[in-house]
């Protein structure tokens, strides 16, 4: 690689006009050779100084950027566990080599999880270790140049965070750590990625990922409102702001806006009027998602949090469910105690918080909700473990309760249901291809290819059993699918919310 | 004594001392490090006791590394069997008599270097084989697992080639644990052998051989799926 210059490191890859083909569905999953640099020039666009400063962040790389950078990486070693055993521990074993789905998608090597980790783990020896500090290369220890910062930049904003390596690594090194990690690095010194941190600006600004307002929020809802009436001839309300409700209800800001997203949140709907669960949406708690943590800075993701703490307080609500988000979930359930907690006002006889899935499923086995499974006689449905629920959550009392109480409650409401292959699903599970941050427009090609192991287990079930539906429980994965299933040649239709399909077979006004 | 002898003896204590600080100080800073969340990687235990089993079941058969590529599980796994049966075995060089309870190995007597070598040279050629392991393959990889062949080798020739002075070899090495060192049995494979343990011990706290101390500290596995019910707190946050 030539050496490159700052402004080539910020300046964002030329537009293409083609997008790359997609690798063929034969529903099967492959271990591709390598190809060195396959996929370096994927890159996201780096935040512009303005976006960087709302964060609290340098506008832009700042010039001593490499002792800045060497300075953040010794205080977080100081911080996190994690980082610190997950820095030395490696031996290079090579078993997670073959797990990561973008190395499966783009045949990169830097895409292998150890090898993505050595990019931070070289530096590390360089200025943390004795070995590194003595014996430089010799050692795999390298000076952290302009070139190294772009290895960073491109392979660190390539990995989803979906901890599938830490699931196959013999000591649990958690790639993901390590990738959030090194994006707090590279924030701390002005090299930020627009979409994510745009997205956190906009929820510091006006509460949520999409920026809407309170009256864009209070218009989304009535017209759901409306459309619910039009279908059904039952007037299903979506209260907002209602104080003393039994349910705060947050989900992802995506549920009231976007496509197949908005279905879900009549399903929510629908389910809370049936049981007659007093509930309420916040206007100002209107984001469930947090990507504070694709950025693996802890301040930012308990700003985010707070807003849902806040909402606490002035609704008092007695229940606290999180609607289908599955980064969202994975912070709501591993982290919200620990960043607003202690959860004190919230009825103790109840999860805190609570996942929408349980909560449904719960309904249903209490004979709560009069149920059709007919409604959905035109599906043949599958469940994709959205990553972050699958390895990083857990639902109802017992382990792994993550994957049965979703196809338990799928069962409930459709007549035929199968799993995709064994090997892809459950804690095994492919990441869709989009989350930790990755889900903007600039990588497409990247997401599709990160897609690949999904798409040829989900493939697999099509050409077999004729699945026509995926259901899923995540806001970024419904994006992502129904952005990439059309380049595979699926239709778009395939991809939508369990609550969607919960929606549709619920039964309304059967019991009042 | 002659100046051989010292000089061996000097360098063992030396390179005894930089592993037991070295590993220690490590282990401490492993201990010390805060964990600002709860990471656990789920599907996993709810209850501490079951934390602990999870990680005695990584330690004990390498459970994630079985379902997750059989043919390392399978080099690693032997390979770590032989070091556990060679190192029961050496025990007999500390203590006199012998327990009784170390009896079970002289079954293994024959076998244990070999099981311990073997493994060595498979595991080496599997770095070179496929692409993956040859990519991420660095020398230091390399060098350790040369450096352990050396002794293994080393530690078989004394035992069926060379028949070294094994009486002689004992006294010496309980002078030096005892701390009243003796003069070293001058045998040439024995200094090689010896020589190359106490390299291997002082390169150990500052190398990948830290995963048999850190195995114990990694986050995703010795946490407890408990966020819910237990609320774990950050000890660095900032009150707000
Ligand atoms: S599986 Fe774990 S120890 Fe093995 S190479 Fe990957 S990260 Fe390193
Ligand atoms: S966390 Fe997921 S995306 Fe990142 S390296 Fe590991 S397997 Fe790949
Ligand atoms: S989008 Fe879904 S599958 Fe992808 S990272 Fe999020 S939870 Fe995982």
């Amino acid at each position: 690689m030539a050496d490159i210059t700052k402004e080539q490191l910020i300046t964002s890859a030329p537009k293409k006009k083609e997008r790359e083909p997609v690798p063929k569905l034969t529903g099967k999953i492959k271990t591709p050779k390598i190809v060195t640099g396959a996929a370096s020039h994927y890159k996201c666009h780096v935040a512009k100084p303005e976006v960087q400063e709302k964060l609290g962040f340098p506008g832009e790389l700042v010039d001593n950027w490499q002792e800045a950078a060497i300075r953040r990486m010794g205080e977080l070693l100081e911080k996190y566990k994690s980082l610190q055993v997950y820095m030395d521990i490696c031996v290079r074993c090579g078993a997670c080599t073959d797990k990561c789905q973008f190395f499966l998608g783009t045949k990169d090597p830097k895409n292998m999880p150890v090898a993505r980790a050595e990019l931070f783990r070289k530096v590390y020896r360089r200025y943390f270790t004795r070995e590194g500090k003595i014996f430089g290369k010799v050692a795999g220890a390298v000076d952290f140049d302009l070139e190294l910062l772009a290895e960073w930049y491109t392979y660190f904003h390539q990995c989803s965070q979906c901890r599938r390596c830490s699931l196959y690594c013999p000591y649990g090194i958690d790639t993901a750590e390590i990738s959030m990690a090194a994006r707090e690095i590279m924030d701390s010194i002005g090299l930020g990625q627009k979409y994510v941190n745009e997205i956190i600006g906009k929820v510091y600004e006006i509460g949520n990922n999409l920026g809407m307002s309170g009256p864009a929020l209070q218009n989304a809802i009535e017209f759901v409102e409306e459309e619910i009436e039009e279908d059904t001839g039952i007037p299903v309300k979506l209260p907002m702001d209602v104080e003393d409700a039994e349910v705060l209800l947050v989900t992802p800001s995506a549920d009231f806006f976007a496509s197949p997203h908005i279905e879900s949140l009549v399903g929510y709907a629908k389910v809370f009027h049936q049981a007659g669960i007093s509930w309420t949406l916040s206007s100002t708690a209107s984001e469930a998602g947090n990507f504070g943590m694709f950025i693996g800075n802890y301040n930012a993701m308990q700003k985010i949090a707070s807003r849902i703490k806040d909402a606490i307080y002035e609704l008092r609500p007695k229940r606290l469910i999180v609607g289908e988000c599955g980064h969202a979930w994975r912070v709501a359930y591993q982290f919200w105690n620990t960043l607003i907690g202690p959860f004190d006002t919230l009825n103790p006889k109840y999860p805190r918080p609570q996942h929408i899935c349980e909560f449904t499923n719960d309904l249903i086995d209490k004979g709560a909700l009069e149920i059709d499974k007919s409604a959905n006689d035109e599906f043949v449905v599958t469940f994709h473990d959205s990553c972050n629920v699958a390895r990083a959550t857990r639902m109802g009392d017992k382990p792994g309760g993550q994957f049965d109480i979703p196809r338990e409650l799928i069962k409930k409401v459709v007549n035929k249901y199968v799993d995709m292959p064994a090997e892809t699903i459950r804690e095994k599970t492919f990441c869709c291809g989009s989350g930790g941050g990755l889900l903007t427009d600039e990588i497409v090609d990247l997401r599709a290819k990160g897609a690949m192991p999904r798409m040829q287990a989900l493939h697999s079930v099509m050409e077999t059993h004729g699945v026509n539906f995926m259901a899923l429980i995540c806001a970024i994965c419904k994006a992502q699918f129904t952005k990439i299933m059309p380049m595979y040649g699926v239709p778009m239709e395939t991809a939508g919310g369990i609550h969607q399909l919960v929606g549709r077979a619920l039964v309304l006004g059967a019991k009042e | 004594m002659n100046v051989i002898s010292l000089f061996y003896t000097a360098f063992a204590y030396v390179a005894i001392a930089i592993f037991l600080v070295g590993f220690l100080s490590r282990i401490i800073k492993y201990a010390k490090t805060p964990s600002p969340l709860n990471i656990t990687l789920t599907p996993g235990p709810t209850t501490r006791a079951g934390a602990v089993y999870r990680v005695v079941q990584e330690v004990g058969v390498f459970k994630s590394l079985f379902y997750s590529n059989r043919i390392i599980w399978l080099g690693g796994y032997i390979m770590h069997l032989g070091l556990a049966l060679v190192l029961i075995k050496h025990l007999r060089f500390f203590f006199t008599p012998a327990p009784a309870s170390l009896a079970w190995i002289t079954t293994f007597e024959a076998y244990a270097g070999f099981i311990f070598f073997v493994p060595l040279i498979f595991l080496f050629l599997l770095r070179l084989i496929t692409d993956r392991t040859f990519y991420i393959s660095l020398l230091t990889d390399y060098i350790i697992l040369v450096l352990l062949m050396l002794i293994a080798a080393t530690g078989i020739l004394t035992k069926y080639y060379v028949r070294t002075d094994i009486i002689g070899v004992k006294e010496y090495i309980m002078g030096i644990v005892s701390f009243s060192p003796t003069a070293m049995p001058m045998d040439i494979i024995f200094i090689t052998h010896f020589t190359l343990v106490m390299l291997l011990l002082i390169y150990f706290p500052f190398s990948k051989l830290m995963h048999a101390g850190g195995i114990f500290f990694s986050p995703t596995r010795t946490q407890v799926d408990e966020p819910r019910e237990v609320r774990h707190v950050n000890p660095w946050a900032v009150k707000g």
